[in-house]
Protein backbone atom coordinates (compact mmCIF):
# COMPACT_ATOMS: atom_id res chain seq x y z
CA UNK A 1 0.00 0.00 0.00
CA UNK A 2 1.21 3.52 -0.96
CA UNK A 3 0.44 6.51 1.03
CA UNK A 4 -1.48 7.54 -2.00
CA UNK A 5 -3.29 4.44 -1.93
CA UNK A 6 -3.83 4.99 2.12
CA UNK A 7 -5.50 8.43 1.65
CA UNK A 8 -8.47 7.53 -0.18
CA UNK A 9 -8.96 5.00 2.37
CA UNK A 10 -9.14 7.50 5.25
CA UNK A 11 -12.58 7.74 6.69
CA UNK A 12 -14.69 10.73 7.28
CA UNK A 13 -14.24 11.80 10.72
CA UNK A 14 -16.86 14.33 10.28
CA UNK A 15 -19.47 11.55 10.78
CA UNK A 16 -17.65 10.29 13.84
CA UNK A 17 -17.10 13.57 15.80
CA UNK A 18 -20.81 14.56 15.37
CA UNK A 19 -21.96 12.29 17.28
CA UNK A 20 -19.45 -5.78 46.96
CA UNK A 21 -19.12 -5.26 49.79
CA UNK A 22 -18.41 -8.92 51.82
CA UNK A 23 -19.33 -8.98 55.37
CA UNK A 24 -17.96 -11.60 57.44
CA UNK A 25 -21.13 -11.28 59.70
CA UNK A 26 -23.10 -14.55 59.71
CA UNK A 27 -25.88 -15.29 57.46
CA UNK A 28 -28.57 -16.61 59.48
CA UNK A 29 -32.00 -17.61 57.60
CA UNK A 30 -35.09 -15.71 58.45
CA UNK A 31 -37.77 -17.04 56.09
CA UNK A 32 -37.59 -20.22 54.43
CA UNK A 33 -39.57 -20.79 51.33
CA UNK A 34 -39.80 -24.80 50.79
CA UNK A 35 -41.82 -26.48 47.66
CA UNK A 36 -44.54 -23.70 47.73
CA UNK A 37 -47.36 -24.07 45.08
CA UNK A 38 -50.09 -21.66 45.11
CA UNK A 39 -53.92 -22.00 42.73
CA UNK A 40 -56.15 -19.55 42.21
CA UNK A 41 -58.83 -21.64 41.92
CA UNK A 42 -57.89 -24.57 38.75
CA UNK A 43 -54.88 -22.06 37.77
CA UNK A 44 -51.59 -22.16 39.24
CA UNK A 45 -49.98 -18.79 40.42
CA UNK A 46 -46.67 -20.15 41.98
CA UNK A 47 -44.85 -23.36 40.29
CA UNK A 48 -43.08 -25.56 43.69
CA UNK A 49 -41.25 -21.92 44.98
CA UNK A 50 -37.98 -22.63 46.58
CA UNK A 51 -36.07 -19.84 48.45
CA UNK A 52 -34.12 -18.59 51.90
CA UNK A 53 -34.02 -14.98 52.78
CA UNK A 54 -31.52 -13.76 55.18
CA UNK A 55 -32.08 -12.07 58.48
CA UNK A 56 -31.20 -8.15 58.52
CA UNK A 57 -31.06 -8.27 54.63
CA UNK A 58 -32.70 -6.88 51.95
CA UNK A 59 -34.32 -9.23 49.22
CA UNK A 60 -36.46 -7.67 46.01
CA UNK A 61 -38.37 -9.99 43.86
CA UNK A 62 -38.26 -8.44 40.55
CA UNK A 63 -40.33 -10.00 37.09
CA UNK A 64 -42.92 -8.98 34.71
CA UNK A 65 -46.18 -8.29 35.65
CA UNK A 66 -48.14 -11.08 36.59
CA UNK A 67 -45.47 -13.37 37.75
CA UNK A 68 -46.67 -14.06 40.84
CA UNK A 69 -44.35 -12.25 43.13
CA UNK A 70 -46.79 -9.98 44.95
CA UNK A 71 -48.81 -13.21 45.41
CA UNK A 72 -45.73 -14.51 46.60
CA UNK A 73 -45.10 -11.78 49.12
CA UNK A 74 -48.50 -12.06 50.45
CA UNK A 75 -47.86 -15.42 51.03
CA UNK A 76 -45.36 -14.43 53.53
CA UNK A 77 -48.16 -12.63 56.04
CA UNK A 78 -50.89 -14.93 54.81
CA UNK A 79 -52.91 -12.44 53.21
CA UNK A 80 -53.78 -14.53 50.43
CA UNK A 81 -55.61 -16.24 53.14
CA UNK A 82 -58.54 -13.50 52.69
CA UNK A 83 -58.39 -14.69 48.61
CA UNK A 84 -61.31 -17.69 48.65
CA UNK A 85 -60.36 -19.21 45.71
CA UNK A 86 -56.37 -19.15 46.83
CA UNK A 87 -55.15 -22.77 47.80
CA UNK A 88 -51.38 -23.12 49.20
CA UNK A 89 -49.29 -26.47 49.32
CA UNK A 90 -46.02 -26.44 50.65
CA UNK A 91 -44.24 -24.20 53.60
CA UNK A 92 -43.21 -21.21 54.38
CA UNK A 93 -41.03 -21.28 57.66
CA UNK A 94 -40.58 -18.62 59.70
CA UNK A 95 -37.38 -18.64 62.48
CA UNK A 96 -38.58 -22.62 62.21
CA UNK A 97 -41.90 -22.58 62.76
CA UNK A 98 -44.31 -23.06 59.47
CA UNK A 99 -46.51 -20.29 59.04
CA UNK A 100 -48.78 -22.55 57.53
CA UNK A 101 -49.38 -24.72 60.48
CA UNK A 102 -52.85 -25.11 61.96
CA UNK A 103 -51.48 -24.01 65.12
CA UNK A 104 -50.87 -20.56 63.84
CA UNK A 105 -52.54 -17.33 65.27
CA UNK A 106 -52.57 -14.95 62.18
CA UNK A 107 -53.03 -11.98 63.63
CA UNK A 108 -49.94 -12.81 65.63
CA UNK A 109 -48.09 -13.58 62.35
CA UNK A 110 -49.09 -10.40 60.98
CA UNK A 111 -47.53 -8.57 64.00
CA UNK A 112 -44.55 -10.13 63.27
CA UNK A 113 -44.73 -9.43 59.46
CA UNK A 114 -45.91 -5.97 59.15
CA UNK A 115 -46.50 -5.13 55.09
CA UNK A 116 -46.56 -1.67 53.52
CA UNK A 117 -48.90 -1.44 50.08
CA UNK A 118 -48.13 0.79 46.89
CA UNK A 119 -50.57 3.01 47.61
CA UNK A 120 -50.01 5.45 51.17
CA UNK A 121 -53.61 3.78 53.06
CA UNK A 122 -53.47 6.41 55.99
CA UNK A 123 -56.17 6.09 58.28
CA UNK A 124 -58.39 9.00 58.34
CA UNK A 125 -56.92 9.56 61.48
CA UNK A 126 -54.91 11.86 63.04
CA UNK A 127 -50.45 11.30 62.45
CA UNK A 128 -50.52 10.25 65.78
CA UNK A 129 -53.41 8.09 65.95
CA UNK A 130 -52.19 6.13 62.69
CA UNK A 131 -49.14 5.10 64.51
CA UNK A 132 -50.32 4.48 67.45
CA UNK A 133 -53.07 2.16 65.95
CA UNK A 134 -51.06 -1.12 66.40
CA UNK A 135 -50.85 -0.27 69.73
CA UNK A 136 -54.05 0.71 70.66
CA UNK A 137 -56.00 -2.29 69.32
CA UNK A 138 -53.72 -4.40 71.18
CA UNK A 139 -55.08 -2.79 73.97
CA UNK A 140 -51.92 -0.59 75.30
CA UNK A 141 -53.36 2.96 75.69
CA UNK A 142 -51.25 4.24 78.36
CA UNK A 143 -50.12 7.43 77.15
CA UNK A 144 -46.47 7.75 77.88
CA UNK A 145 -45.76 4.29 75.89
CA UNK A 146 -47.88 5.58 73.06
CA UNK A 147 -46.08 8.84 72.82
CA UNK A 148 -42.33 6.90 73.25
CA UNK A 149 -43.73 4.30 70.28
CA UNK A 150 -44.74 7.18 67.65
CA UNK A 151 -42.26 9.12 68.26
CA UNK A 152 -39.52 6.07 67.73
CA UNK A 153 -41.48 4.67 64.97
CA UNK A 154 -41.61 8.13 62.78
CA UNK A 155 -38.15 8.82 64.01
CA UNK A 156 -37.06 5.02 61.96
CA UNK A 157 -39.08 6.20 59.51
CA UNK A 158 -37.01 9.73 59.17
CA UNK A 159 -40.69 11.63 59.41
CA UNK A 160 -40.17 12.23 63.26
CA UNK A 161 -38.34 16.55 62.18
CA UNK A 162 -41.60 17.20 59.60
CA UNK A 163 -44.19 15.74 61.55
CA UNK A 164 -43.20 16.18 65.48
CA UNK A 165 -45.09 19.71 65.34
CA UNK A 166 -48.02 18.50 63.30
CA UNK A 167 -49.10 15.14 64.81
CA UNK A 168 -52.55 15.91 65.43
CA UNK A 169 -53.16 16.92 61.61
CA UNK A 170 -55.27 14.46 59.86
CA UNK A 171 -52.84 12.19 58.01
CA UNK A 172 -54.90 12.72 54.89
CA UNK A 173 -53.20 16.04 54.47
CA UNK A 174 -50.09 14.96 53.85
CA UNK A 175 -47.85 14.59 50.77
CA UNK A 176 -47.80 11.22 49.39
CA UNK A 177 -44.15 10.77 50.22
CA UNK A 178 -44.90 11.73 53.50
CA UNK A 179 -47.99 9.63 53.79
CA UNK A 180 -45.88 6.54 52.35
CA UNK A 181 -43.38 6.93 55.13
CA UNK A 182 -46.09 7.27 57.57
CA UNK A 183 -47.44 4.14 56.84
CA UNK A 184 -43.62 2.31 57.29
CA UNK A 185 -43.78 4.10 60.93
CA UNK A 186 -47.37 2.53 61.76
CA UNK A 187 -45.67 -1.00 60.34
CA UNK A 188 -42.39 -0.47 62.50
CA UNK A 189 -44.83 0.76 65.44
CA UNK A 190 -45.40 -2.83 66.42
CA UNK A 191 -41.67 -3.94 66.38
CA UNK A 192 -42.17 -6.19 63.58
CA UNK A 193 -39.36 -9.05 62.27
CA UNK A 194 -40.20 -8.74 58.83
CA UNK A 195 -41.18 -5.94 56.52
CA UNK A 196 -42.78 -6.56 52.80
CA UNK A 197 -42.86 -3.73 50.89
CA UNK A 198 -45.30 -4.28 48.06
CA UNK A 199 -44.09 -1.64 45.13
CA UNK A 200 -43.79 0.82 47.80
CA UNK A 201 -42.52 3.70 45.80
CA UNK A 202 -43.97 3.33 42.58
CA UNK A 203 -46.55 5.53 43.66
CA UNK A 204 -44.31 8.68 44.58
CA UNK A 205 -42.18 10.98 42.83
CA UNK A 206 -38.56 10.57 42.48
CA UNK A 207 -37.23 12.45 45.66
CA UNK A 208 -39.69 10.99 48.02
CA UNK A 209 -38.67 7.53 46.18
CA UNK A 210 -35.25 8.05 47.04
CA UNK A 211 -36.27 8.80 50.62
CA UNK A 212 -37.87 5.38 50.91
CA UNK A 213 -34.95 3.62 49.47
CA UNK A 214 -32.83 5.65 51.99
CA UNK A 215 -35.45 4.32 54.66
CA UNK A 216 -34.86 1.01 53.42
CA UNK A 217 -31.02 1.06 54.08
CA UNK A 218 -31.35 1.91 57.64
CA UNK A 219 -34.60 0.15 58.67
CA UNK A 220 -32.91 -3.33 58.03
CA UNK A 221 -30.39 -2.64 60.36
CA UNK A 222 -33.38 -4.01 62.68
CA UNK A 223 -35.81 -5.27 60.30
CA UNK A 224 -35.48 -8.43 57.41
CA UNK A 225 -37.20 -7.00 54.51
CA UNK A 226 -38.68 -8.15 50.95
CA UNK A 227 -39.55 -5.91 48.53
CA UNK A 228 -41.35 -6.17 45.37
CA UNK A 229 -40.99 -3.73 42.43
CA UNK A 230 -40.96 -3.21 39.16
CA UNK A 231 -38.33 -0.50 38.70
CA UNK A 232 -35.01 -2.66 38.23
CA UNK A 233 -32.68 -0.20 39.25
CA UNK A 234 -34.43 0.40 42.47
CA UNK A 235 -33.69 -3.44 43.48
CA UNK A 236 -30.35 -2.76 42.32
CA UNK A 237 -30.18 -0.10 44.73
CA UNK A 238 -31.60 -1.19 47.93
CA UNK A 239 -31.54 -4.83 48.18
CA UNK A 240 -28.72 -7.13 49.12
CA UNK A 241 -30.50 -10.10 47.17
CA UNK A 242 -32.33 -10.48 43.88
CA UNK A 243 -35.22 -12.75 43.06
CA UNK A 244 -36.27 -12.97 40.07
CA UNK A 245 -39.39 -14.50 38.86
CA UNK A 246 -41.20 -15.80 35.48
CA UNK A 247 -44.44 -17.41 34.96
CA UNK A 248 -45.07 -18.23 38.40
CA UNK A 249 -41.54 -19.72 39.07
CA UNK A 250 -38.39 -18.25 40.72
CA UNK A 251 -35.99 -18.15 37.46
CA UNK A 252 -32.77 -17.13 39.38
CA UNK A 253 -32.17 -15.72 42.87
CA UNK A 254 -28.61 -14.65 43.85
CA UNK A 255 -26.24 -11.66 45.20
CA UNK A 256 -27.72 -8.50 43.60
CA UNK A 257 -24.66 -7.42 42.34
CA UNK A 258 -24.23 -10.53 40.77
CA UNK A 259 -27.46 -10.82 39.21
CA UNK A 260 -27.11 -7.52 37.67
CA UNK A 261 -23.90 -7.70 36.10
CA UNK A 262 -23.32 -11.32 35.38
CA UNK A 263 -26.77 -13.32 35.35
CA UNK A 264 -26.51 -17.00 34.65
CA UNK A 265 -29.85 -17.80 32.73
CA UNK A 266 -30.48 -16.04 29.58
CA UNK A 267 -34.17 -15.04 30.82
CA UNK A 268 -32.93 -13.07 33.64
CA UNK A 269 -30.35 -11.38 31.50
CA UNK A 270 -33.49 -10.83 28.84
CA UNK A 271 -35.41 -9.08 31.29
CA UNK A 272 -32.75 -7.02 33.29
CA UNK A 273 -31.14 -5.51 30.23
CA UNK A 274 -34.62 -5.16 28.08
CA UNK A 275 -35.01 -7.44 25.70
CA UNK A 276 -37.61 -9.78 24.06
CA UNK A 277 -38.01 -13.01 25.53
CA UNK B 1 -23.14 -15.62 23.15
CA UNK B 2 -22.99 -14.14 19.54
CA UNK B 3 -23.89 -10.69 17.81
CA UNK B 4 -27.69 -11.50 18.51
CA UNK B 5 -26.80 -10.16 21.90
CA UNK B 6 -26.52 -6.57 21.00
CA UNK B 7 -30.00 -6.38 18.99
CA UNK B 8 -33.62 -7.42 19.98
CA UNK B 9 -33.78 -4.66 22.52
CA UNK B 10 -37.69 -3.19 23.05
CA UNK B 11 -36.03 -0.29 22.68
CA UNK B 12 -34.76 0.37 19.07
CA UNK B 13 -32.92 3.24 19.99
CA UNK B 14 -30.80 1.40 22.41
CA UNK B 15 -30.04 -1.51 20.16
CA UNK B 16 -28.75 1.17 17.66
CA UNK B 17 -26.80 3.14 20.30
CA UNK B 18 -24.75 -0.51 21.41
CA UNK B 19 -24.29 -1.30 17.61
CA UNK B 20 -22.81 1.91 17.01
CA UNK B 21 -21.01 2.16 20.00
CA UNK B 22 -19.56 -1.16 18.26
CA UNK B 23 -19.16 -0.55 15.41
CA UNK B 24 -16.98 2.52 16.13
CA UNK B 25 -14.51 0.31 18.92
CA UNK B 26 -13.89 -1.87 15.38
CA UNK B 27 -13.57 1.29 12.91
CA UNK B 28 -10.98 2.30 15.17
CA UNK B 29 -9.51 -0.80 15.38
CA UNK B 30 -9.04 -1.21 12.09
CA UNK B 31 -7.60 1.79 11.74
CA UNK B 32 -4.83 1.19 14.41
CA UNK B 33 -4.21 -1.92 12.78
CA UNK B 34 -3.70 0.03 9.79
CA UNK B 35 -1.40 2.85 11.65
CA UNK B 36 1.05 -0.34 12.48
CA UNK B 37 0.90 -2.09 8.73
CA UNK B 38 1.89 1.44 7.83
CA UNK B 39 5.06 2.20 10.23
CA UNK B 40 6.31 -0.72 10.00
CA UNK B 41 5.99 -0.70 5.96
CA UNK B 42 7.37 3.26 6.36
CA UNK B 43 10.07 1.32 8.29
CA UNK B 44 11.49 -0.87 6.07
CA UNK B 45 10.86 1.11 2.56
CA UNK B 46 12.15 4.51 4.40
CA UNK B 47 8.91 6.28 3.14
CA UNK B 48 9.01 9.55 5.39
CA UNK B 49 5.46 10.53 3.59
CA UNK B 50 4.30 6.93 4.71
CA UNK B 51 5.31 7.68 8.45
CA UNK B 52 4.09 11.19 8.49
CA UNK B 53 0.93 10.09 8.04
CA UNK B 54 0.74 7.23 9.97
CA UNK B 55 1.50 10.29 12.89
CA UNK B 56 -1.56 12.20 11.22
CA UNK B 57 -3.50 9.17 11.56
CA UNK B 58 -2.97 9.14 15.19
CA UNK B 59 -5.00 12.33 15.65
CA UNK B 60 -8.23 10.75 14.38
CA UNK B 61 -7.53 7.50 16.81
CA UNK B 62 -7.79 9.58 19.68
CA UNK B 63 -10.57 11.64 18.57
CA UNK B 64 -12.18 7.95 17.80
CA UNK B 65 -11.20 7.13 21.83
CA UNK B 66 -13.18 10.76 23.13
CA UNK B 67 -16.05 9.83 20.92
CA UNK B 68 -16.57 6.55 21.84
CA UNK B 69 -16.10 7.46 25.41
CA UNK B 70 -18.77 10.21 25.26
CA UNK B 71 -21.25 7.57 23.74
CA UNK B 72 -20.41 5.26 26.57
CA UNK B 73 -20.90 7.94 29.14
CA UNK B 74 -24.63 8.68 27.32
CA UNK B 75 -25.55 5.57 27.78
CA UNK B 76 -24.74 4.83 30.93
CA UNK B 77 -26.32 8.21 32.01
CA UNK B 78 -29.61 7.47 30.73
CA UNK B 79 -30.26 3.68 29.97
CA UNK B 80 -28.40 2.41 33.00
CA UNK B 81 -27.09 -0.75 31.12
CA UNK B 82 -27.00 -4.06 33.05
CA UNK B 83 -25.33 -7.55 32.40
CA UNK B 84 -24.49 -7.81 29.18
CA UNK B 85 -24.52 -4.54 27.91
CA UNK B 86 -22.94 -3.06 31.00
CA UNK B 87 -20.36 -5.72 30.77
CA UNK B 88 -19.84 -5.09 26.92
CA UNK B 89 -19.58 -0.60 27.61
CA UNK B 90 -17.03 -1.21 30.54
CA UNK B 91 -14.98 -3.43 28.38
CA UNK B 92 -15.14 -1.09 25.35
CA UNK B 93 -13.97 1.94 27.40
CA UNK B 94 -10.86 -0.37 27.95
CA UNK B 95 -10.79 -1.75 24.93
CA UNK B 96 -9.57 1.54 23.04
CA UNK B 97 -7.90 2.51 25.81
CA UNK B 98 -5.72 0.06 24.87
CA UNK B 99 -6.10 0.60 21.10
CA UNK B 100 -5.01 4.34 21.92
CA UNK B 101 -2.17 2.79 23.21
CA UNK B 102 -1.21 0.95 20.63
CA UNK B 103 -1.77 4.05 18.32
CA UNK B 104 0.93 5.92 20.16
CA UNK B 105 3.03 2.65 19.55
CA UNK B 106 2.78 2.85 16.12
CA UNK B 107 3.48 6.65 15.81
CA UNK B 108 6.23 6.05 17.81
CA UNK B 109 7.63 3.57 15.38
CA UNK B 110 6.50 6.23 12.11
CA UNK B 111 9.14 8.54 14.17
CA UNK B 112 11.68 6.40 14.28
CA UNK B 113 11.03 5.07 10.81
CA UNK B 114 11.93 8.99 10.06
CA UNK B 115 15.20 9.11 11.98
CA UNK B 116 16.58 6.36 10.20
CA UNK B 117 15.48 6.79 6.76
CA UNK B 118 18.69 7.41 4.27
CA UNK B 119 20.49 6.03 7.01
CA UNK B 120 21.40 2.95 5.76
CA UNK B 121 20.03 1.12 2.74
CA UNK B 122 18.69 -2.42 2.11
CA UNK B 123 17.19 -2.36 5.27
CA UNK B 124 14.99 -5.46 4.64
CA UNK B 125 17.88 -8.32 4.67
CA UNK B 126 19.12 -6.13 8.13
CA UNK B 127 15.72 -6.36 10.24
CA UNK B 128 14.03 -9.07 9.32
CA UNK B 129 13.55 -10.66 12.56
CA UNK B 130 11.74 -7.69 13.19
CA UNK B 131 9.28 -7.66 10.33
CA UNK B 132 8.45 -11.19 11.37
CA UNK B 133 7.74 -10.10 15.11
CA UNK B 134 5.71 -7.23 13.38
CA UNK B 135 3.81 -10.01 11.74
CA UNK B 136 3.30 -11.52 14.86
CA UNK B 137 1.85 -8.75 17.19
CA UNK B 138 -0.46 -7.75 13.96
CA UNK B 139 -1.88 -11.27 13.93
CA UNK B 140 -2.42 -10.90 17.53
CA UNK B 141 -4.05 -7.23 17.31
CA UNK B 142 -6.15 -9.19 14.52
CA UNK B 143 -7.15 -11.97 16.12
CA UNK B 144 -8.43 -9.87 19.13
CA UNK B 145 -10.28 -6.89 17.18
CA UNK B 146 -11.80 -10.37 15.38
CA UNK B 147 -12.98 -11.92 18.74
CA UNK B 148 -14.48 -8.66 19.64
CA UNK B 149 -16.04 -8.45 16.11
CA UNK B 150 -17.56 -11.85 17.20
CA UNK B 151 -18.27 -11.87 20.40
CA UNK B 152 -16.60 -15.26 20.97
CA UNK B 153 -13.60 -15.63 23.13
CA UNK B 154 -13.24 -19.60 22.47
CA UNK B 155 -9.82 -19.02 20.49
CA UNK B 156 -8.26 -16.29 22.77
CA UNK B 157 -6.10 -18.74 24.31
CA UNK B 158 -4.26 -18.93 20.76
CA UNK B 159 -4.06 -15.16 20.29
CA UNK B 160 -2.43 -15.08 24.08
CA UNK B 161 -0.18 -17.94 23.16
CA UNK B 162 1.78 -16.06 20.81
CA UNK B 163 3.06 -13.26 23.11
CA UNK B 164 5.86 -15.75 24.19
CA UNK B 165 6.88 -15.68 20.63
CA UNK B 166 6.40 -12.25 20.18
CA UNK B 167 8.96 -12.08 23.49
CA UNK B 168 11.32 -14.46 21.86
CA UNK B 169 11.86 -12.76 18.98
CA UNK B 170 12.32 -9.70 21.05
CA UNK B 171 15.14 -11.03 22.95
CA UNK B 172 17.05 -12.10 19.51
CA UNK B 173 16.52 -8.95 18.64
CA UNK B 174 18.39 -7.45 21.39
CA UNK B 175 20.82 -9.97 21.59
CA UNK B 176 21.47 -8.87 17.78
CA UNK B 177 21.42 -5.01 18.02
CA UNK B 178 24.44 -5.61 21.14
CA UNK B 179 26.14 -7.85 18.65
CA UNK B 180 25.63 -4.59 16.21
CA UNK B 181 26.46 -2.15 18.43
CA UNK B 182 29.68 -4.05 19.79
CA UNK B 183 30.72 -3.84 16.04
CA UNK B 184 30.93 -0.74 15.80
CA UNK B 185 30.30 1.95 18.07
CA UNK B 186 29.12 4.52 15.17
CA UNK B 187 25.79 1.96 15.26
CA UNK B 188 24.82 2.70 18.57
CA UNK B 189 22.54 5.42 18.11
CA UNK B 190 21.23 3.98 14.90
CA UNK B 191 20.49 0.72 16.88
CA UNK B 192 19.22 2.62 19.79
CA UNK B 193 16.28 3.97 17.18
CA UNK B 194 15.86 0.30 16.19
CA UNK B 195 15.42 -0.70 19.88
CA UNK B 196 12.61 1.99 20.55
CA UNK B 197 10.96 0.26 17.59
CA UNK B 198 11.44 -3.53 18.59
CA UNK B 199 10.29 -2.39 22.24
CA UNK B 200 7.13 -0.61 20.63
CA UNK B 201 6.28 -3.94 19.00
CA UNK B 202 6.69 -5.27 21.91
CA UNK B 203 4.53 -3.77 24.03
CA UNK B 204 1.43 -3.60 21.16
CA UNK B 205 1.53 -7.65 21.88
CA UNK B 206 1.06 -7.11 25.22
CA UNK B 207 -1.94 -4.50 24.42
CA UNK B 208 -3.44 -7.34 22.15
CA UNK B 209 -3.15 -9.58 25.03
CA UNK B 210 -5.17 -6.73 27.63
CA UNK B 211 -7.53 -6.55 24.67
CA UNK B 212 -8.31 -10.23 24.88
CA UNK B 213 -8.58 -10.34 28.58
CA UNK B 214 -11.15 -7.67 28.66
CA UNK B 215 -13.45 -9.73 26.17
CA UNK B 216 -13.33 -12.72 28.65
CA UNK B 217 -14.79 -10.27 30.67
CA UNK B 218 -17.48 -8.90 28.41
CA UNK B 219 -18.60 -12.26 27.32
CA UNK B 220 -18.15 -14.87 30.49
CA UNK B 221 -18.31 -12.04 32.90
CA UNK B 222 -14.63 -13.42 34.56
CA UNK B 223 -12.06 -11.25 34.98
CA UNK B 224 -9.18 -12.97 33.83
CA UNK B 225 -6.77 -10.61 34.25
CA UNK B 226 -3.20 -11.03 35.14
CA UNK B 227 -2.84 -14.59 35.10
CA UNK B 228 -0.10 -17.14 33.26
CA UNK B 229 -0.30 -18.23 30.09
CA UNK B 230 -0.93 -21.59 31.07
CA UNK B 231 -3.62 -20.66 34.34
CA UNK B 232 -5.57 -18.77 31.58
CA UNK B 233 -5.90 -21.68 29.73
CA UNK B 234 -7.08 -23.70 32.78
CA UNK B 235 -9.68 -20.98 33.60
CA UNK B 236 -10.97 -21.47 29.66
CA UNK B 237 -11.40 -24.97 29.83
CA UNK B 238 -13.57 -24.85 32.76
Amino acid sequence: MTAQEVRTHTIDMSSVLRDQKKTDEPNETCIKVENLNLFYGEKQALHNINMEMLKKKVTAYIGPSGCGKSTLLRCINRMNDLVDSAKIDGKIVLDNENIYDKAVNVAALRRRVGMVFQKPNPFPKSIFENVAYGLRIQGINDKRILEETVENALRGSALWDEMKDRLNDNALGISGGQQQRLVIARAIAIEPEVLLLDEPASALDPISTLKIEELINELKEKYTIVIVTHNMQQAARVSDYTAFMYMGELIEMGTTSELFTNPRKKQTEDYITGRYG
Amino acid sequence: MDNSKIGHHISGQFNKELEDVRNKVLTMGGLVEQQIELAVTAFSTGDVEMAELVIKQDNQVDALEMAIDQECMQIFALRQPAAFDLRLLITVIKVINELERVGDLAERIAEMAIQLSGADSNKHDQYFELEHMAELVQEMLHGALDVFARMNVEDVTTITGLDENVDREYASIIRQLITKMMEDPRNITRMLDVLWIARSLERIGDHACNVCEHLVYMVKGEDVRHLTQEELERRMKE
